[in-house]
């Protein structure tokens, strides 16, 4: 079998910080921790190549770099790929990841990384590719690598793959059905029993943990107040310019509207693909009230309205890019004083 | 005071049709034409019934089946089974009854709601239900054209009842092959006692219209929580009137053998004392919500609890009244544990539940019940399997020349949140 690796700059041997804005580059045979991956494997798979990207690089131009680096892993048709260990580093987590889900989806074959469970990477990553967990540090690099090559085998020879804690990878946050060795009710009991003594228990569904934002104090004098409208309901000027994904959103777009009263469905449209957007074509407003807030202006109920919009689509989009796009659009907002926004879901 | 029951086990280990209705040793022999007669009642809305058997290992699906009940009967103490449905209202749970073992009556025929399920007697999908393990006796009953779909829902629920109780008779006379004994002290704790103390939380869904649950004939919907000991469950106190997934739904079967139940007994005065069991509801309002919620976490408290397990049925709306109890119990300070199933998508990559608390830290998992499943093609079907993809986790495409593929949703009981079935999930 043939292996391509993915490195960043400093693994890659090329340099440090100083050379984090490298673009992808490919070196034949193994580099770095390749050597270790070649040793591990031995004659089992042959390490073709080395695909080195800076971290910086990648961060910056994240769907070009992950266009680029994967089209050099396809020149060698290698049967599985390993990107990393990423250890603590987050650039990198976050590049090993996008490399390895580009790798499963576009060519089809195994992508193993490692990483660190504190690394960003994992939470972006870790339901759509197989995450070894690693110490923080290049300390646990052999124990890493001796992981990754156990399981990337077993998925390129499509062995059935154990569960996390045996095969040491993060747990993707897939829940799969199997058959206990008690009952529910049984199994309740004994828990509950563990739980009053304050003893150990494991729950069999974790909670999922919700950021929660506790409310500011009212807007105090809302008629000076300038207001902002933001909506995850995918309401984008027609053709959708910034080419926002149906479902998954990995952008959000900013729009102007300070020439206009209100949308019209000419010019307006959404890009959800997870409602019926029969009524929001007819008329966008319904989603996104450019009407209503002018309204408000005009009967200085508000102060002014933002001269834009910002809109993404809120269908099966992660947590993690969420986060990341309320803390741009927000800098963006304090920026231009806005005192006060409007979020419309849908 | 103490009050006895007692529980005889009649072992059904094979099933035909006959002459008579009776059991010899472990044969139960069914006069068809006299079930038929005794399952229609006098119910005018009924236009036919047919009745069929089916054994495990039989290349048999039935579907769409409603609901699941165990043939039961009063031999001494008041009442009778089902109470307040197809016997008088006298308070049941003392004295003796005698159950058949190892047979249930199944209702099935014309689809009431969407949300009826599957039982197969052989292959992958038998592994998924206690039923399938059962000697089953099927009876299809259809109702007139164009009646309401509650009075549609009666009819089903009260003639398989009768059914079940027209079995059950038999036992009357049979001896048990052994005698389960329970004695029921009054429910509050005795002094110097250092066995911590469990309540059963028992949720019922009741919902309105196709998901209801009845205690004593009553609709749930409509009653505060009140207490209810282990053996008037036995007696079929509590009936199922509910549409809702069929993997989650408690039958009738699921009550009258409750399996928290069951555990709690077992374990009374070994390494936990079993307090008290609340029936309670789930509404559909947040008031109704809240109010049983206040209610029932008093009793519990009244009870004296240390500890308390929370079971449920169906899912989404209700999983907003299970975190309600849970986070009200855990702030009096009495711990609980959830069982739940879960409703994860197909892939398993979604949140499970509608509702969280951050108290809820322990949860038995019953299962992924949007997992898909491929069930072959049975050689016989028992019902109608054209309505498998109107059928909650069906859908169109469902049937093909291989047989059907669904989500587990659609096998009775698969998920009980009983916990009466050993499937689970966990985190890959």
């Amino acid at each position: 079998m043939r292996a391509v690796l993915y490195l960043n700059q400093f693994f890659g041997q090329i340099g440090a910080e100083d050379k984090a804005d490298l673009e992808p580059l490919v070196k034949n045979g193994s580099v770095g921790p390749g050597n270790l991956f070649r040793e591990l494997f031995g004659a089992q798979v042959e390490i073709a190549a080395t695909v080195i990207c800076g971290d910086n690089y990648f961060a910056e131009h994240i769907d070009e770099a992950t266009e680029k680096v994967l089209s050099m892993i396809a020149d060698y048709a290698p049967d599985l790929v390993l990107a990393g260990p990423a250890f603590n580093a987050g650039r990198y987590g976050m590049a090993c990841g996008a490399v390895c889900e580009a790798v499963a989806k576009h060519q089809g074959i195994p992508a193993v990384t490692g990483m660190f469970p504190e690394n960003p990477g994992v939470e972006s990553f870790r339901k759509t590719v197989y995450i070894v967990k690693t110490k923080a540090t290049t300390v646990g690099m052999r124990e890493a690598a001796e992981k990754m090559c156990r399981l990337v085998l077993k998925l390129a020879r499509k062995e059935p793959v154990g569960l996390p804690e045996e095969e040491g990878y993060l747990p993707r946050g897939l829940r799969r059905n199997y058959f206990a060795a008690e009952n529910g009710a049984s199994r309740a009991i004994t828990m509950l029993l563990r739980k009053m003594k304050g003893e150990t228990f494991t729950t069999e569904y974790p909670m999922p943990v919700f950021d929660r934002v506790a409310p500011l104090p009212p807007v105090e004098r809302m008629s000076k107040a300038t207001l902002a409208l933001v909506t995850s309901g995918g309401i984008v000027p027609k053709g959708n310019p910034d080419r926002i994904e149906s479902s998954s959103a990995t952008r959000y777009g900013k729009y102007d509207i300070s020439a206009l009263q209100r949308l019209s469905p000419e010019f307006y449209e959404t890009a959800h693909g997870g409602y019926d957007p029969t009524y929001a074509n007819e008329d966008p407003n319904r989603v996104m009230p450019l009407d209503a807030a002018r309204d408000m202006e005009r009967e200085g109920k508000i102060g002014r309205l933002h001269p834009y919009y910002y809109a993404t689509v809120g269908n099966g989009t992660s947590v993690a890019r969420a986060g990341q796009f309320a803390g741009e659009i927000a800098k963006d907002l304090i920026i231009s004083d806005v005192r006060a926004v409007i979020i419309t879901s849908t | 005071m103490m009050m006895k029951y007692e529980l005889g086990h009649i072992p059904i280990e094979e099933i035909a049709w006959g002459q008579k209705t009776s059991v010899e040793g472990t044969l139960l022999q069914i006069n068809r034409e006299k079930l038929l007669e005794k399952t229609r009642g006098d119910d005018s809305r009924i236009t036919s019934v047919r009745a069929d058997i089916a054994k495990p290992g039989e290349s048999v699906r039935i579907i769409p089946v409603k609901d699941v009940i165990e043939p039961r009967v009063k031999i001494d103490g008041k009442g009778g089974v089902f109470p307040g449905l197809i016997s008088g209202v006298d308070t049941v749970g003392e004295g003796r009854t005698h159950v058949l073992k190892g047979c249930a009556v199944v209702t099935a025929g014309q689809i009431v709601g969407f949300q009826e399920g599957i039982i197969d007697m052989s292959g992958p999908g038998a592994r998924y239900s206690t039923f399938s393990k059962l000697l089953n006796i099927v009876v299809c009953i259809d109702v007139k054209n164009g009646i309401a779909h509650h009075e549609h829902e009666e009819a089903i629920r009260l003639a398989g009842l009768r059914a079940a109780a027209y079995l059950g008779e038999v036992g009357r006379s049979a001896t048990p092959a052994h005698l389960e004994r329970f004695e029921m002290r009054p429910p509050f704790r005795s002094k110097g006692d250092d066995l911590p103390g469990i309540v059963y939380l028992y949720m019922l869904l009741s919902q309105g219209l196709l998901h209801d649950s009845y205690l004593y004939g009553q609709d749930m919907k409509n009653l505060l929580p009140t207490l209810i000991m282990p053996t008037e469950v036995m007696d079929g106190a509590i009936v199922s009137g509910n549409c809702v997934s069929a993997c989650d739904k408690n039958t009738t079967y699921h009550h009258q053998n409750n399996p928290v139940i069951r555990e709690l007994l077992n374990r009374d005065g070994i390494d936990l004392h079993f307090l008290g069991t609340v029936v309670t509801n789930c509404n559909v309002t947040l008031k109704d919500k809240t109010r049983s919620a206040r209610y029932a976490v008093k009793l519990v408290h009244m009870l004296g609890a240390d500890g308390a397990v929370i079971t449920k049925e169906g899912f989404g709306n209700p999983d907003a009244d299970t975190m309600m109890y849970c986070a009200r119990l855990e702030e009096k300070g009495i711990r609980t544990v959830i069982i739940s199933d879960e409703f994860a998508g197909v892939d398993g990559a979604s949140q499970s539940l509608a509702d969280t608390t951050p108290q809820a830290d322990a949860v038995v998992s019953t299962g992924n019940a949007n997992e898909p499943i491929a069930l072959p093609h049975m050689d016989k079907v028992i019902g109608d399997i054209r309505v498998i993809e109107k059928m909650a986790g069906g859908q169109a495409g469902s049937l093909s020349q291989k047989g059907i593929t669904v989500e587990l949703q659609t096998i009775m009981g698969a998920t009980n949140e009983l916990g009466f079935e050993f499937l689970t999930a966990r985190d890959e």
